[in-house]
């Protein structure tokens, strides 16, 4: 069992608050990842739960245990470091060793338990290695081992991946991936990069100065983002937020005048909303359709166009002097600075009131951070 | 006019000579005093200077016959070393904790810490010296010891803070987080990584207490004077003793000399450390 519970957690930095008051329950087995701007605090509560950093108030809880004041070492907890943190000084075998050997385990049991993770990561040929023998790839996985072979209850992860060069980003991700299935640990990691939210979480944390914007699955979040940061933040490219205004609305839908042009009607529960009321209207890049420039009332100029084999994304430019991006097909062919029309997918069309919270789909429960 | 690869070739034969020049004006009185310590006394004294003469070695055998060195030479052993072993037991756990658990004074305390050392000595002489007298201290190595290692505490913190900043401090919290108790973090972890810069301040340290004459001089007599008290007991007023006096400062920096000319390596890596970072 691992469940860590987190309540009403704050920190500050002498006068500066890190951390505002964050509730949070991992489940066991989960796969939770913090993911936010730099500077949201992610790393600082991934180092609370570590307990690198001391809580400047509120608990956290892993099962019944009050972890809150434990020393690190006592959490039954084991950290990835970004910069792997290997002890350069010794071999492969003894930096996985190094914690079973203080906690003074029968060498017999040390060998077997460090054997049984270096066969996990296929490590076994480098045993005897010093880390500055090793590349970054195999450094990243010492460092993983080091704390497999502590069983611990929860793995804590502080950007693992971001030292490495793209190509062994993606595979080492899936190693990870794996090795969570396989281990069927309960794993908390932190990114900056969304798309490692993406691929990796069961649950990820979006996290923004300091406290919780929104907690759900991958999809959940991608689909309903509850506000304006949130969809921001996750899918690339970013979708794209336009300015309007409220010309109608009500439960059944609203009908906004975007300040670039065109009037929509939303699918939307609008009965918050207030005729006149200043919006943003959001659409990603997957869900517009580039047309003809009359067979749409949205006309844009075609700015750049990126031609990326089995996409191609194209900047426009509203007549407003609005930004955007848009997916087009791969075999687009598109020239600077051309009239196009945009016609955009209203059923996955977002809408976010003035204080930039997500306006629901009918029906749909109001959730808010 | 010259090409780009003469004027290169200029530009390096320049600086070459000027290094050359540099590096013989510092070692000329080490050469002259080694010089000298083979002459007579006559030699030593004449004018012009005699670059060419016979050597002897009388100079050494009159030491020998007048003053034990093997007394003065083990109390210089001694109260290095003892010093040395002092100070690094005192600064090692306040780079750590200045280095690892920073707030922000310890800045400033580095600074005021080093800022003793501008201090002129002889301004604290006279109450160090009735302390010492209170305290039974006087012409004692544990005097000397004490003394040494409070005049050089500071640097050998700055020196050792300087090599602990280098250490990334996940190192430090990823042993925390493997169990480890603060002083296992500093033996196990933080000592081993950091042995290269650790050596280079025990080795100067070493040199500086080696060196020391002022405090030596004043606070010591006979049982724990160290070899720069011999020097100076053969500097007199009147008479001839230029050669003895060479034979005697060169017994005495040999020891010195040799011990810094096989750590050389590992002192030039050591003070230029920080310092091309």
């Amino acid at each position: 069992m691992a469940d860590l519970t987190i309540r009403n957690l704050k920190k500050s930095f002498e006068d500066i608050d890190i951390i505002k008051g964050i509730d949070l329950d991992i489940k066991d087995h989960e796969f939770v990842v913090f993911v936010g701007p730099s500077g949201c605090g992610k790393s600082t509560l991934l180092r609370l739960i570590a307990g690198l950093e001391e809580v400047s108030s509120g608990t956290i809880h892993l099962d019944d245990r009050d972890i809150t004041d434990v020393a690190p070492a006592k959490r039954d907890l084991a950290m990835v470091f970004q910069t792997y943190a290997l002890y350069p000084h010794m071999t492969v075998r003894k930096n996985m060793s190094f914690a079973l050997e203080l906690a003074g385990a029968d060498k017999a049991e040390i060998n077997r338990k460090v054997d049984e993770a270096a066969q996990i990561l296929e490590l076994g040929h480098l045993l005897d290695r010093k880390p500055k023998a090793l590349s970054g790839g195999q450094r990243q996985r010492v460092a993983i081992g080091r704390s497999i072979v502590r069983h611990p209850k929860i793995f804590l992860f502080d950007e693992p991946l971001s030292n490495l060069d793209a190509a062994l980003r993606v595979q080492m991700r899936l190693e990870l991936a794996r090795l969570h299935h396989e281990l069927k640990a309960t794993m908390i990691y932190v990114t900056h990069d969304q798309v490692e939210a993406m691929t990796l979480a069961d649950k990820v944390v979006v996290l923004n100065g300091g406290h919780i914007e929104q907690v759900g699955s991958p999809l959940e979040l991608y689909h309903h983002p509850v506000n304006a940061f949130v969809a921001g933040f996750i899918g690339t490219p970013k979708m794209a937020f336009l300015k309007g205004k409220v010309e109608k609305a009500d439960r059944a839908g609203v009908t906004v005048k975007l300040d670039c042009g065109p009037e929509y009607q939303l699918p939307l529960d609008g009965s918050r909303l207030k005729a006149g009321e200043s919006v943003t209207f959001g659409m990603r890049p997957e869900h517009i359709e580039v047309t003809a420039a009359d067979a749409s009332p949205f006309k844009v100029t075609l700015d750049v166009t990126e031609h990326l084999g089995a996409d191609t994304f194209c900047y426009v430019k509203a007549q407003n002097g609005e930004t955007l991006t848009v997916r087009a097909g791969g075999d687009y062919a598109g020239r600077f600075g051309e009239q196009v029309g945009l016609t955009p997918d209203l059923a996955h069309c977002h809408l976010f009131d003035e204080k930039g919270r997500a306006v629901p789909k009918p029906g749909a429960p109001a959730k808010a951070a | 006019m010259l090409t780009l690869k003469q004027s290169r070739r200029l530009q390096t034969v320049l600086i070459a000579t000027l290094a050359w020049l540099v590096a013989l004006a510092i070692f000329f009185p080490i050469f002259w005093m080694i010089l000298t310590s083979f002459k007579t006394e006559i030699d030593a004294f004449a004018t012009p200077p005699q670059l060419f003469f016979t050597p002897t070695l009388e100079n050494y055998v009159h030491i020998d016959e007048r003053s034990d060195y093997f007394h003065f030479a083990w109390n210089s052993v001694v109260i290095s070393f003892g010093s040395t072993l002092a100070g690094m037991l005192l600064a090692v756990p306040a780079a750590y904790s200045m280095a690892f658990f920073e707030t922000k004074r310890t800045k400033s305390t580095l600074l005021w810490m080093l800022s003793t050392k501008m201090l002129p000595p002889v301004g604290v002489l006279v109450p160090i010296y009735l302390l010492f007298k209170d305290a039974g201290l006087l012409d004692t190595k544990t005097g000397l010891v004490i003394i040494y290692t409070l005049i050089n505490l500071p640097i050998m913190v700055w020196m050792v803070y300087t090599y602990f900043k280098e250490i990334p401090k996940d190192i430090l919290e990823a042993a925390r987080l493997d169990g480890a108790t603060p002083a296992q973090e500093i033996y196990r972890v933080l000592l081993p990584i950091g042995k290269g810069g650790l050596a280079s301040t025990v080795l100067l340290s070493l040199i500086l207490c080696w060196n020391e004459a002022f405090w030596s001089l004043n606070l010591t007599a006979s049982s724990a004077a160290p070899l720069t008290a011999m020097v100076a007991s053969y500097s007199s007023p009147e008479g001839l003793f230029w050669a003895k006096l060479s034979a005697v400062s060169t017994l005495a920096c040999a020891p010195i000399l040799i011990f810094g000319w096989l750590s050389q390596k590992q002192l030039v890596r050591g003070l230029s450390f920080g310092a091309v970072k």
